[in-house]
Formats: C-alpha cells, sequence, structure tokens
C-alpha cells in the first residue's frame, strides 16, 4: 500500500472515531435504563409516553406547512432573481442570511409584539390580533419556522437553479406558449426535485427541533417537550437523539434513492 | 406586402446601441441568415422578433399583424437555441408535445404530431429516451422538432449548430434546409459562420456594429460586397493598397507594379491611395491571358487546405494569397521561386478611396 494511501486511511478513521464514538456513547448510554443489563426501557418509555406523539405530530404538521409556505416564497423569488435581477443577487443572499445574525428570541419577541393586537390604518383593521387563538397563533408559528429555514432552503434551490440554464429554458417554454404559471409547475419545479428534497429535509430538521418559537408562542411542539424530558428524565432524551438520527438518516437515504439518475442533474438542461 | 416587416428598429441597453435603424422585409418562405461577428446585434435582433426583447422603437409586423408588443408566448413562433434548451425532466416525445400539451389539444391529437416529427428527424426509435441519453446532434434535431410541432408561422435559429463538432454541423444544416424547404415555413437563422450562411440561405443580412452592412444573396454577398467590411468577413481577402494612376483609365499601382480595374473609382483623383480587394481564387500562376493584370513576387509560402493549395506570395511588401484546386498531378513551384500571378480587371474590386 503507498504512503499517501495510508495517510488517507488514518484520516478517514479519525474522522469517523470523531463522528461515531459520541454517536455509540449516547447509543450505549440510551440501552442502560435498567442496573445492570442492556434494554431498549428508554426507548419504549419515551415512544409510548402520549406527549411525545402529540407534539412530534404537532412539530410535524407545521413542518409540512413551513415547508409548503417556503417552497412557495423561495422558488418564484429564486427564480425571478436568476431570471432577471441577478445584480440583486447578493442584497437578496444578505437578506436570506439576516436569521444567522437575528437570534429567535429577537424574532419571537417582535412577532409576538407585532401581532398581538390588531393592525389598523386610520381607525380600520387590517389584520386582527394573531395570538389569540391557536390556530392563528400556528400561523405566526410557520411564518417565523419559514424565516428560520430561509438560508437553508434559498441556498438549496439557488444552488438548485444554478444547475440548469434558467433563461434559455423559460424562453423555449415562451417560444411554445407557456405562461409563468406552467413554466414554473412544468419546467423548473421538477428540475428542482433534488434541491427541494434537501431544502425540505433540513427545514424539518429545523422545525422538530425548534425551541425557542414554539415555547414563547406557547405551542405544544417536539423541542420543548425535548427539552422538557432533558430536565426531568435521564435516559429518554438519549433514545429520542438516536431516533432523530435515524429518522434524518432514513430521510436523507429517500433522497439519494429518489435523486438516483435524476436526468436535471445529469444533464443540467444545458 | 411581406411576411415578416422590421421596420426602423432600434435596441439599447443602458447608453450602449445594440441595433441601429434596422429595415428588413422578408418573404413568406424565405430563408433568410443574419451573418456578423459577435456582438454586431443579430442575436439582439431575433430576439426582439422571439419577443424576449423590447425594442426601444420601431416596428414589427408579421403577417399583416403588429407583434411588436405582443408577449412571446403569443406569438406563434418557434424557435431553436444553440444550447438545445431541451427540458431535461421530460423524455424526447413530451419535450416535442409541450406545446402542443400547453395549447390544450386532445392527447391523441399531440401523439399523432410528435410521431410525425420524430418521423420528421428520423429520430422515431428515441422518443422515449430523456435528453441526456442522446447526442448533441440528436438534441438539436428534438429542440428543432419541438419548434415546429406547434406548426409555427415563423421558425427562428439563433446558431443552432455552434455546440457541435465540424461533421455532425454540415450534416445536420443540409437537414435543416431540407426541412424548411419541405414544410415551406419562413425561417431566421443567426450565425456567425460565413459558411453556414452562404450555403442555408436563400438571402444574407450582414451585420457589423449594430448596422446591417449589405442584404443579398449568397451570390451577391460573396462576388459583389458593396463595403470593405463584408468583403473581409465573407470568405478570404487580400486587401492591396494601391495608389490611383490614372483614375479615367482604372490605371493603378501596386508595390511599384502597375494594373487595370475596370471597377469604378467613385470620386478618385490621380495620386490617391485606395483599398483593392482580391479574392485569392480568382488569381492564377504563372498563366496570364491577354488584357489581364500581372504582379511578380516571390513564393512565401504553401498550405495545403484539403482540396485546396493557398500559395502565398510576396510582392514587395504586400503578401498575396492564391487558392487553387487541389490535384495529385499539381505542379506546384517551389518556396522561394520568382512566380508571377494573373488576373482580370474585372477582379479588383474597390473598397475605398482614401
Amino acid at each position: 500500500m503507498k504512503r499517501s494511501s495510508l495517510w488517507g486511511w488514518l484520516w478517514v478513521l479519525l474522522g469517523a472515531v470523531y463522528f461515531l464514538l459520541p454517536l455509540y456513547g449516547t447509543f450505549d448510554f440510551s440501552l442502560r435504563a435498567q442496573r445492570g443489563k442492556l434494554s431498549f426501557t428508554a426507548y419504549q418509555s419515551a415512544l409510548t409516553d402520549p406527549e411525545f406523539l402529540r407534539t412530534f405530530a404537532f412539530s410535524f404538521r407545521m413542518a409540512v406547512f413551513t415547508i409548503i409556505l417556503s417552497i412557495l416564497l423561495i422558488v418564484p423569488t429564486a427564480y425571478w432573481v436568476h431570471l432577471r435581477l441577478r445584480r440583486l443577487r447578493p442584497v437578496v443572499e444578505f437578506i436570506t442570511l439576516l436569521p444567522f445574525v437575528v437570534p429567535g428570541i429577537i424574532l419571537v419577541f417582535g412577532t409576538i409584539k407585532l401581532y398581538s393586537k390588531p393592525i389598523t390604518l386610520f381607525g380600520f383593521t387590517l389584520l386582527p390580533a394573531l395570538t389569540n387563538t391557536h390556530a392563528t397563533t400556528d400561523i405566526l408559528l410557520v411564518a417565523g419556522y419559514s424565516v428560520l429555514a430561509l438560508p437553508y432552503m434559498y441556498r438549496a434551490v439557488d444552488t438548485g437553479l444554478r444547475t440548469i440554464d434558467v433563461r434559455t429554458l423559460t424562453e423555449a417554454a415562451q417560444s411554445l406558449g407557456a405562461g409563468w404559471g406552467t413554466i414554473l409547475w412544468r419546467i423548473i419545479l421538477p428540475n428542482l426535485r433534488t434541491a427541494l428534497l434537501s431544502g425540505a429535509l433540513i427545514t424539518f430538521a429545523t422545525v422538530i427541533g425548534e425551541l425557542t418559537l414554539a415555547t414563547f408562542l406557547a405551542r405544544p411542539a417536539f423541542g420543548p417537550y425535548l427539552a422538557l424530558l432533558g430536565n426531568h428524565k435521564t435516559y429518554e432524551p438519549s433514545a429520542l437523539a438516536i431516533i432523530s438520527f435515524v429518522i434524518t438518516w432514513a430521510a436523507m437515504g429517500v433522497i439519494q434513492y429518489i435523486s438516483r439518475g435524476n436526468p436535471s442533474q445529469i444533464a443540467g438542461g444545458r | 406586402m411581406a411576411f415578416l416587416e422590421l421596420t426602423h428598429i432600434n435596441k439599447t441597453f443602458n447608453q450602449t446601441t445594440a441595433v441601429h435603424d434596422f429595415n428588413l422585409a422578408i418573404e413568406g418562405g424565405e430563408f433568410v441568415s443574419f451573418l456578423g461577428p459577435s456582438g454586431c446585434g443579430k442575436t439582439t435582433t431575433l430576439r426582439m422578433v422571439a419577443g424576449f426583447e423590447q425594442p426601444t422603437s420601431g416596428r414589427i409586423v408579421m403577417d399583416g399583424v403588429e407583434i411588436t408588443n405582443t408577449a412571446p408566448n403569443q406569438r406563434n413562433i418557434g424557435m431553436v437555441f444553440q444550447s438545445y434548451a431541451l427540458f431535461p425532466n421530460m423524455k424526447v416525445a413530451d419535450n416535442i408535445g409541450f406545446g402542443l400539451m400547453v395549447a390544450g389539444k386532445p392527447s391523441s391529437e399531440i401523439k399523432k404530431r410528435v410521431a410525425e416529427m420524430l418521423s420528421l428527424i428520423k429520430l422515431e426509435q428515441l422518443g422515449d429516451r430523456y435528453p441526456f441519453q442522446l447526442s448533441g446532434g440528436q438534441q438539436q434535431r428534438v429542440a428543432l422538432a419541438r419548434a415546429l410541432a406547434i406548426r409555427p408561422q415563423l421558425l427562428l435559429l439563433d446558431e443552432p449548430l455552434s455546440a457541435l463538432d465540424a461533421k455532425i454541423r454540415v450534416s445536420l444544416r443540409n437537414e435543416i434546409r431540407a426541412i424548411q424547404r419541405q414544410l415551406g415555413i419562413t425561417t431566421i437563422y443567426v450565425t456567425h459562420d460565413q459558411e453556414e450562411a452562404l450555403s442555408l440561405s436563400d438571402r444574407v443580412v450582414v451585420m457589423n456594429h449594430s448596422l446591417i452592412e449589405q442584404v443579398g444573396t449568397p451570390f451577391e454577398i460573396y462576388n459583389f460586397p458593396k463595403t470593405a467590411f463584408v468583403a473581409s468577413f465573407v470568405g478570404t481577402l487580400n486587401s492591396l493598397p494601391a495608389e490611383v494612376l490614372d483614375a479615367a483609365t482604372g490605371l493603378l499601382r501596386v508595390d511599384g507594379q502597375e494594373i487595370h480595374t475596370t471597377q469604378p473609382l467613385k470620386a478618385a483623383k490621380n495620386g490617391d491611395k485606395i483599398t483593392l480587394a482580391l479574392r485569392p481564387e480568382l488569381f492564377r500562376l504563372n498563366r496570364t491571358a491577354v488584357g489581364e493584370n500581372q504582379l511578380s513576387g516571390r513564393v512565401e509560402n504553401i498550405l495545403f487546405l484539403g482540396a485546396i493549395v493557398r500559395i502565398q506570395v510576396r510582392l514587395r511588401e504586400t503578401l498575396l494569397a492564391m487558392d487553387t484546386f487541389n490535384n495529385p498531378h499539381l505542379a506546384l513551384p517551389s518556396l522561394g521561386e520568382e512566380v508571377t500571378v494573373s488576373f482580370s480587371p474585372e477582379a479588383c474590386l474597390v473598397l475605398d478611396t482614401k
């Protein structure tokens, strides 16, 4: 074996140890709920807790709405920036990075301050208070999640758009009689399939684990449940962390499978 | 009234003029090429016809209807792009049927038309393939079929062969012309390749620096260029600096040697400096007929170009290129040999006077 090859394998091994050792430690710890023997008791306890299912189902629903809202907002925006407003790309990129700069606590307090009372103009109510009912608070939550997911979703869509010749494909579709709706639905979205899946997965992961917005908007989300569990139980949080890893890896596997041989990612449409 | 009329078309981007006072009338069924170097305005003009760019001023009328401000998806104009622009997520058949699907045609009609188009481009077996599974030439044929499937009133081709290798380019250009003749569709073809423009077109529009330099048949453009640019851009050309000795009789001096031209010398006076243009294929080596011009020089280089052999002859200062057909019995001069090149007085084109 060549010396350079050995050196390469050493780094791979070090990397694997760095990533897998903590995971193994967490997994091992999650199996020690019963003294003196390894068992899945912590998993059983976590998964049979009705709060687990209730909060996970709630966050799952919020994640789906967030993904839909993010796609509806970001795909047309990124498409238009690529097609007509290339000079504005740095500005839009800067805006999409703001959630990294503005802390979640500021976002949620700003949201509560602005939307907890009706928005009026010359005595007319433009928007009623949105924090008065669960349904309208969920709207605020989804909007907040969409802001938090903005950097990830925008980057995923932007990268996807860079792999296709947006302008020429648009013009080709226009010359064949297609309007904007048809172009977005039939040409652009299908060619962003892999990018949207990646963005959706990251958005899902962000929403499922989010703590601040859900806590201050007082909604029964999975993030606050996990935090609460960590305060009261010992082994169950480790079991849930391992379950989260499995779900994430399964989702990545699904993406890999779906994007396998995806023509738009191979030919790039150029 | 012509089928397509472009009247006083101007286009500026910020402060830059891309197209200046473009006027052209194209008859139905005609194949017209826009020929010129990069940045001359040919693609911008085509994009204005397609509707992707709005003219700053001027009118575009197609089949008696003004379309200057009509949206591109309302024009019924088919377009083929240099980069093929096939939809990567759709199979070949779906690409070809896309325009018909958008128009809301029934699926039976779409299927029939797609089969017709696949047959037209001789790719009947490839309807189920994705674009990335096809060669460049096949992709461009699919792009052509897709543009024609909607039965457009006008077909636009924007450098469709530029991304292909030389051999495919020649065969596909012949195919494009045959299909265009078969369907009788009015076509505008943008290219910077003079050979493509000359071999395909009924008429060629030569453009330079946002302006039309000349419009004419390929024969006119090649043999009777109206400007120095057309003469130099289309085909190979020898530019010879000359001095007018007798404007009345067309007597000129080139590198100390006297020749005659029958071309009008316009407003040139005796002693004026002018530029002559001579095609390399109009010279003959060491064979002078009565009344022909002769120039003596020394062979500097001999280039084999396949069917043609180019001999470069140095006069005193000027380097002259002459072409002769290659054949196995061709007797070529040796390098450094003193030779005489001759040509008829009609062959000397007078490009400008200084």
